[in-house]
């Protein structure tokens, strides 16, 4: 998630965020995946021609099933990115927003169930309008690891209790990652 | 007709979304064109690594054989156990409610319980497409540190559930 060229509608912007988010930039990461898939599929390919190719057709399905929802989130990031203010970010999920920061996190993180590969969007655009890396990690873990939506089909498998007590400790882990995270970050 | 709908919809936000650039453009509407640049960018940034990793995801699949992890699963106990569980897990993609089906089959195969907690655990946080997705887009040392303080608290979990669930004729049920 990179900011507009023009740059008008960030106007808030920490000096150190903004290199510290030019350091992962586009080409940096293409670079590296780059390099790396070719090297895996050269030497797979030397191995093994019909295993790579049969590896590349099931990336390829993965990717394609993975791509309309992910350009549908790309629209509603880039569009929320325009309507709410970094100011109004920064305010409820940056650094100074504490325990109501940690708590809007915690609290959408665990109720939604959002696919993973679609929040990390989320994540990035939220950190670039000026959320804290503690808030949103807290957002995530606890997207990741506690599922209050899923919990009725959970108890069927291990049980009310079990399902509830492996909720009660994720969330709590979730919320240490969180804090932790933010403190080495 | 319905089947018709079926196979738009997915794309029907986007289809609406195109119609609003176009009208941006030819209005001049200046917000939908700020819009429109930030979209690009994003598209950019997901079109130079998402497709790689996906195609580095396919690859693992092919060549390490998930069958024969599965088949020391409940054999191995101690560290192995632990290790050859959050191997499995870091191979698996989906959502976490995938897993639990998993998690019966391991408790099929006699699995302990901590085991089975620790492969949720590994299951929510490592999974390798989620754990290359997050590197692209949050940074090496966020999915580190996010990694590193994650794997011994699950791993806690694993050991708390074990104990606290000891006597207490822990099973996991199959679904129809």
């Amino acid at each position: 998630m990179r900011l507009s060229p023009d740059g008008q509608r960030n106007r808030w912007r920490d000096p150190s965020k903004q290199e510290h988010n030019e350091g992962k930039d586009v080409s940096n990461n293409a670079v590296i995946y780059i390099s790396v898939c070719v090297v895996l599929s050269a030497v797979s390919f030397f191995l093994d021609r019909e295993k790579t190719i049969a590896g590349f057709k099931k990336g390829w399905n993965m990717f394609k099933n993975v791509l309309p929802p992910f350009l549908n989130i790309l629209v509603l990031v880039s569009l929320l990115i325009y309507l709410i203010p970094p100011s109004v970010i920064s305010q409820y999920l940056g650094a100074g927003s504490g325990v109501l920061g940690f708590s809007i996190a915690a609290l959408v993180g665990s109720i939604t169930l959002i696919p993973g590969f679609i929040s990390y969007p989320i994540a990035a655009g939220l950190i670039q309008q000026g959320a804290s890396y503690a808030v949103v990690a807290t957002f995530m873990t606890t997207l990741m690891m506690v599922g209050v939506v899923t919990l009725p089909l959970e108890i069927k498998y291990f049980g009310r209790r079990v399902a509830i007590t492996r909720n009660v400790l994720n969330f709590i882990a979730a919320v240490i990652i969180g804090l932790v995270v933010g403190l080495v970050l | 007709m319905k089947n018709n709908f079926q196979r738009i919809r997915p794309y029907i936000w986007l289809m609406i979304f195109a119609v609003f650039i176009l009208f941006s453009f030819v209005f001049q509407f200046q917000p939908g064109k700020t819009v429109t640049t930030t979209f690009k960018n994003s598209i950019i940034e997901m079109i130079t690594f998402i497709p790689f990793l996906f195609i580095i995801v396919g690859l693992f699949d092919v060549w390490v054989p998930k069958e024969r992890i599965e088949r020391h699963i409940g054999q191995e106990s101690g560290v192995k156990g632990i290790v050859l569980v959050i191997l499995l897990a870091m191979l698996q993609a989906g959502p976490l409610y995938g897993a639990f089906p998993v998690a019966y089959m391991l408790y099929k195969k006699g699995a302990s319980i901590r085991n089975i907690f620790i492969y949720l655990g590994a299951f929510s946080s490592l999974k390798i497409p989620m754990l290359g997705i997050e590197i692209g887009y949050l940074g090496i040392e966020f999915s580190l540190a996010r990694t590193l303080v994650s794997l011994p608290l699950f791993i806690g979990i694993g050991y708390l559930m074990e104990w606290y669930l000891k006597e207490k004729h822990f099973k996991v049920n199959a679904l129809e």
